[in-house]
């Protein structure tokens, strides 16, 4: 079967071909395959993006209070959240943020679609990278947190200064994953109608019957992204590297 | 504001009870599935040989940067075209499932081999096995006892991830729920329920997970 890439330069909604391809549209609101394949990867990037920056800022602070010496009740709390968001379906989750919270508590009403993904994505990943970064509080050896406690530091300032900033170096390989794994699963808002990379190749696919292509582009666009993301996480880790402390712990990416 | 009353036994009957009997069918034979040609891709990648090695490397890379929901609209759309003929929504996500998760298998898999001394493999040797007979009698029986909490682990993901065949419409545990919650007008109830229902399943895995971790741990 022969590949048909013409299909990429067609009008979304009259089907015809357009000369010129990506970017002719505005004056009557068209856009080809391609315009639309864009904008899709975009809404893709912008869905992981928030999220990896929810999950981050939540799960840090998760995964800290999960280590806090001498208070049961903090930890105990951090465990309840992470065995909570780890165990129910990201796609349950996301249906219980768009369908059920907005009606149950009015204060999120009139939240927009976009900001209720992000909040699952978020939250379901935060629970993720609460478990790496208690790990890596706790791979550090014990008499780190007593010298931060000699030198007269407070709990707030030895994480600051000694356990975190050790920490957060060695569970670089582990976040690299969670990264990439935001990402693929940035693809679970198909369900709720955002028009992201994987409900860009429903939709084209069925519209066009050109699903081969479609999807091709599609799976080439995750596969650089993946790659992307992983290339950067290389160089933050490599930067980030404190001299003469070998932190490998082996994550096989 | 919330009504559970007409969640009855009856409902949880003729509308949950067949999907939750698809989603723990497929959790298991994509693990078996993905256990079997997880080892083989794992060896492929140690066997030493270039061609083979970039091969089963490729496989396993490009499954594991694409989302699983973009393999089955993958599958959904090539099986049939391959086959000649339409095969169902369901053996779809079985085969898909199988497919993707020997990808993650596998990786488990070559971290356990590669977990073994190497003087087991140099012992082996030494008594004069072959590859097979090293890898079958030595090497695995011990790779696979560490590798128990890990594949269990991969289980109660792979059962969580059986919700995604939403996509492809195949009729799983949540796919139970929407419909009872839609036939039912009680969409928000039905979802907090399928909420509960996979917590209670997963969280009683992970408890299980722990205690079996504890069992198996081989004391050198």
């Amino acid at each position: 079967m022969a590949l048909d890439w013409q299909v990429f330069c067609q009008d979304t909604i009259e089907r015809t071909v357009v000369a010129g391809c990506f970017g002719t549209g505005g004056a009557r609101g068209t856009q080809t395959y391609l315009d639309w394949l864009i904008a899709a990867w975009g809404q893709t990037v912008l869905v992981s993006a928030l999220s990896l920056v929810v999950a981050l800022v939540v799960g840090s602070i998760i995964g800290t209070i999960r280590t806090l010496p001498e208070s049961p009740l903090l930890v105990r709390i951090g465990n309840v959240w992470v065995e909570f968001f780890r165990n129910i379906p990201l796609l349950v989750q996301l249906f219980l943020w768009y369908h059920v919270v907005p009606v149950l508590f009015p204060f999120f009403a009139d939240t927009p679609k976009l900001a209720l993904v992000v909040t699952a994505l978020g939250l379901f990943t935060s629970a993720r990278i609460a478990e790496q970064v208690r790990a890596g509080v706790q791979a550090l050896p014990r008499g780190q947190r007593y010298a931060g406690m000699a030198l007269g530091f407070t709990t707030p300032q030895y994480y600051r200064y000694v356990l975190l900033p050790m920490a957060f170096r060695i569970i670089v390989p582990p976040l690299t994953s969670e990264a990439m794994n935001i990402f693929k699963n940035s693809s679970v808002a198909f369900a709720v109608s955002i028009t992201e990379l994987t409900f860009f190749a429903q939709q084209a696919g069925e519209e066009t019957a050109r699903g081969i292509e479609i999807y091709l582009a599609v799976t080439a666009l995750y596969v650089v992204s993946a790659f992307a993301i992983n290339r950067v996480m290389a160089v933050i880790e490599k930067r980030a590297r404190v001299p003469g402390f070998v932190a490998s712990t082996g994550g096989g990416h | 504001m919330l009504d559970f009353s007409v969640f009855t036994p009856e409902v949880f009957k003729a509308y949950i009870l067949q999907g939750l009997y698809f989603s723990f069918l497929l959790t298991l034979v994509a693990t078996l599935g993905g256990i079997v040609f997880g080892t083989a891709l794992a060896l492929l990648r140690l066997s030493g040989v270039k061609a083979l090695e970039l091969v089963a490397a490729t496989y396993v890379n490009g499954m594991r940067s694409i989302p699983l929901l973009m393999v089955l609209l993958w599958f959904f759309l090539m099986v049939p075209f391959i086959i000649g003929r339409p095969i169902g929504a369901e053996l779809t996500a079985v085969i898909t499932f199988i497919a993707f998760e020997a990808a993650y298998f596998s990786e488990i898999v070559r971290a356990g081999i590669q977990s073994i001394p190497r003087g087991q493999v140099y012992a082996g040797q030494a008594l004069g096995m072959s590859y097979g007979q090293n890898m079958r009698l030595v090497i695995l029986p011990q790779a696979f006892r560490n590798m128990i909490p890990v594949f269990l682990t991969q289980t109660i993901i792979l059962f969580q991830d059986t919700s995604l065949v939403y996509i492809i419409t195949a009729h799983d545990l949540l796919h139970g729920f929407t419909v009872a919650g839609n036939n039912l007008s009680r969409p928000r109830e039905s979802y907090i329920l399928a909420a509960v229902l996979y917590f209670v399943i997963c969280f009683s895995l992970s408890w299980t997970v722990k205690r079996v971790q504890q069992k198996v741990a081989i004391i050198r």
